[in-house]
């Protein structure tokens, strides 16, 4: 009796650990195989030039998320740090991308303050964000789309680093850097126990508030660094359409790639993975003519999945 | 002695909670008259009455959902599909245009409520998922949103948004009446004391036998039929299925439930603060916009501004009154 539930169980576990990558092996070999003009590597920098800026904020998603939150937020961010760089870009590249970080910086700060200190519910939290953040960058804007052309700055977003885009440079840097948060700091490991069980983090001497601030900062820089990133490559800056929705993107690619959403655990690789598998989904559906509104209803279908996979593991 | 100062504490804590929106609103309402001529004309308090008759259906239905300790963010997409459906349906005559969007609204509310109640899923990520899902359903019936169906014109359906008695549309008195059946649902009857029993403590709800999981079901479902409706009537409105309306609507529904005293944590809340918070933002988004000079996308900014206070209000509200005891 036990047997089946238990292999049941162990089929679920398999599935939600490594579930994504069979989900990228899977898609990519289906492309190779039915997709036109798939394997060119033209078509490799494109896809990956355009997962780069879901997966930085997927990976500050995923840290928010290990420590139990969430950050709605993050599209209104990138949307903040896209309006700042036009107001500075006169005093040159460098500057106006400092700056559009340090809001990024602020925006997540304010976050953290409100839930460590406040004890502020993160959805409602960041919903606050949501809801004010991308008025503010339209109010900084005067509402329009700015073009801009300094080379400097329009190099993130067509230069290429050791023949890798300027972008997806970034991205797998920043990937690397924050799996090292994770695995090897104290930091990392705090956040993993603020997640796993708060109160007896408080208990254990962890700086639970301290933590959580830093956390949500971090995640406010990673949602300003793709606002740079989406900025460079659209060649403008265009508060009002940028990183609409972005929060749903970064959330599902975060849960698909086996973060549980009660915290506890942060997989840096499967956040990365789970970026790239809702580019190819995409792609595909893109590739093979199917319509936007197949491919929303598909996501809608990828993150039920996930979810409910992930709670089959947690309820054990 | 301490214990009645408690009680006392407690309760200028819950009044301020719930009826500072209500003082609010006064204080806006009175301002705004002396500050701007037009606010008080008929014409105005009309227009402000049916922006907000709309806004207050689907927070209705959001009111139950937050109060069993729930979330639900797909009534914005909802709302757009309801009002496509509405004038899809409206070339077969009014009984069609009505119920298609009530029924394919409802269904999606009861896979919120499936999916939330019997499975244990997050609310906030499962109607996240039915967000995309009704966009998705939106854009397939529209062509990928090349096609705005029209109602025609003479079709009776039109009325329902365009009617008006004693110069109020007909959708100011639908929201009045069912945010009036809502309350009156919420406080008198059994499934509105298992409603607020399901978000105030959910195992007791479950070990005193209260059917917890048709209770969310029901409440998901209700929500969703009420934002197809409020779409439906907005369409009548508009006499045509505007594709790309909707967008954000779930964050000034659950911005005004809050506002109006319910608690995000569930357990608590009215009907009629939820009505007082819609008033207040459709007065903060009149008076913006009376002021001409401002850029109107500082109504988010208020907006957000104006949730956070509330919630950061409640909460240290809350946790003196725990501190108290």
């Amino acid at each position: 009796m036990t047997a089946a539930t238990w292999d049941r169980a162990g089929v679920a576990r398999w599935l939600q650990e490594y579930g994504v990558y069979v989900a990228v092996a899977g898609l990519l070999l289906f492309n190779i195989a039915f997709t036109t003009n798939f394997l060119s590597v033209g078509n490799f920098r494109t896809q990956l030039v355009q997962a780069a800026p879901v997966c930085v904020v997927a990976l500050g998603m995923a840290l928010v998320i290990g420590t139990e939150g969430v950050d709605l937020s993050v599209g209104a961010v990138m949307a903040l740090s896209a309006a700042v760089i036009p107001l500075y870009l006169g005093y040159g590249a460098l500057p106006s991308i400092a700056l559009a970080l340090v809001a990024g910086l602020i925006a997540g700060m304010f976050n953290g303050v409100l839930v460590a200190y406040l004890g502020i519910q993160p959805i409602v939290a960041t919903l606050a964000l949501l809801v004010g953040g991308r008025g503010l960058a339209l109010v900084l804007a005067n509402g329009q789309l700015v073009q801009l052309h300094d080379p400097a700055f329009l190099f993130l977003g067509t230069g290429d680093v050791l023949g890798v885009p300027v972008g997806v440079f970034a991205a797998a840097l920043f990937s690397v850097a924050v799996a090292l948060l994770v695995g090897r700091t104290t930091f990392g490991r705090h956040l993993v126990a603020i997640g796993g069980n708060r109160a007896a983090s408080v208990l254990a001497g962890v700086p639970v508030r301290r933590v959580l601030i830093g956390v949500y900062a971090i995640c406010g820089v990673l949602a300003a660094v793709a606002g740079v990133l989406s900025t460079a490559r659209l060649g403008a800056s265009d508060p009002a359409d940028v990183g609409l929705l972005m929060e749903l993107s970064a959330i599902t690619a975060v849960v698909v790639g086996g973060t549980p959403l009660t915290g506890g655990r942060v997989r840096v690789l499967g956040t990365v993975m789970g970026a790239l598998l809702m580019q190819l989904v995409r792609a595909t559906l893109i590739k093979h003519n199917l319509p936007d509104s197949t491919a929303q209803m598909a996501q809608a279908a990828i993150i039920v999945g996930a979810v409910y996979l992930a709670r089959e593991r947690s309820s054990r | 002695m301490t214990a009645v100062r408690v009680r006392l504490r407690r309760g200028i804590g819950r009044g301020i909670g719930r009826q500072g929106a209500a003082v609010a609103l006064v204080v806006m309402v009175l301002v705004a008259w002396l500050s701007f001529p037009r606010f008080g004309s008929p014409d105005n308090l009309r227009d402000m009455a049916l922006q907000g008759s709309f806004l207050a259906i689907v927070a209705l239905g959001m009111t139950f959902v937050i109060i069993t300790g729930g979330i639900d963010l797909s009534v914005g997409s909802v709302y757009a599909l309801g009002g496509v459906l509405a004038a899809y349906g409206s070339q077969w005559g009014f009984v069609v245009a009505l119920v298609l969007p009530l029924a394919v609204c409802g269904l999606i509310g009861l896979l919120n409520g499936v999916l939330v109640a019997r499975t244990g899923m997050a609310p906030f990520i499962v109607t996240l998922a039915t967000l995309l899902l009704a966009r998705g359903l939106l854009l397939a019936i529209t062509s990928e949103g090349s096609t705005t169906y029209r109602i025609a014109s003479g079709s009776a359906f039109l009325e329902l948004g365009r009617g008006t008695v004693f110069g109020f549309g007909y959708p100011v008195f639908l929201a009045l009446a069912l945010c009036l059946a809502g309350g009156l649902v919420l406080r008198r009857t059994r499934f509105g004391q298992s409603v607020l029993a399901t978000g105030g403590a959910e195992q007791s709800a479950v070990l005193m036998g209260l059917p917890v999981a048709r209770t969310k079901v029901l409440v998901y479902t209700m929500s969703g039929v009420l934002s197809g409706f409020a779409g439906a009537v907005t369409a009548a409105y508009l006499e045509s299925g505007v594709t790309v309306i909707g967008v954000g609507l779930e964050l000034d529904a659950i911005s005004v439930v809050v506002i109006g005293g319910t608690l995000l944590t569930g357990g608590a809340g009215t009907v009629l603060g939820t009505v007082i918070g819609v008033g207040l933002r459709t007065v903060i988004q009149n008076v913006i916009n009376q002021i001409g000079t401002l850029d109107s996308n500082y109504q988010s900014v208020v907006s957000g501004a104006f949730l956070l206070l509330v919630v950061v209000l409640q909460r240290s509200l809350a946790t003196r009154a725990a501190r108290g005891t």
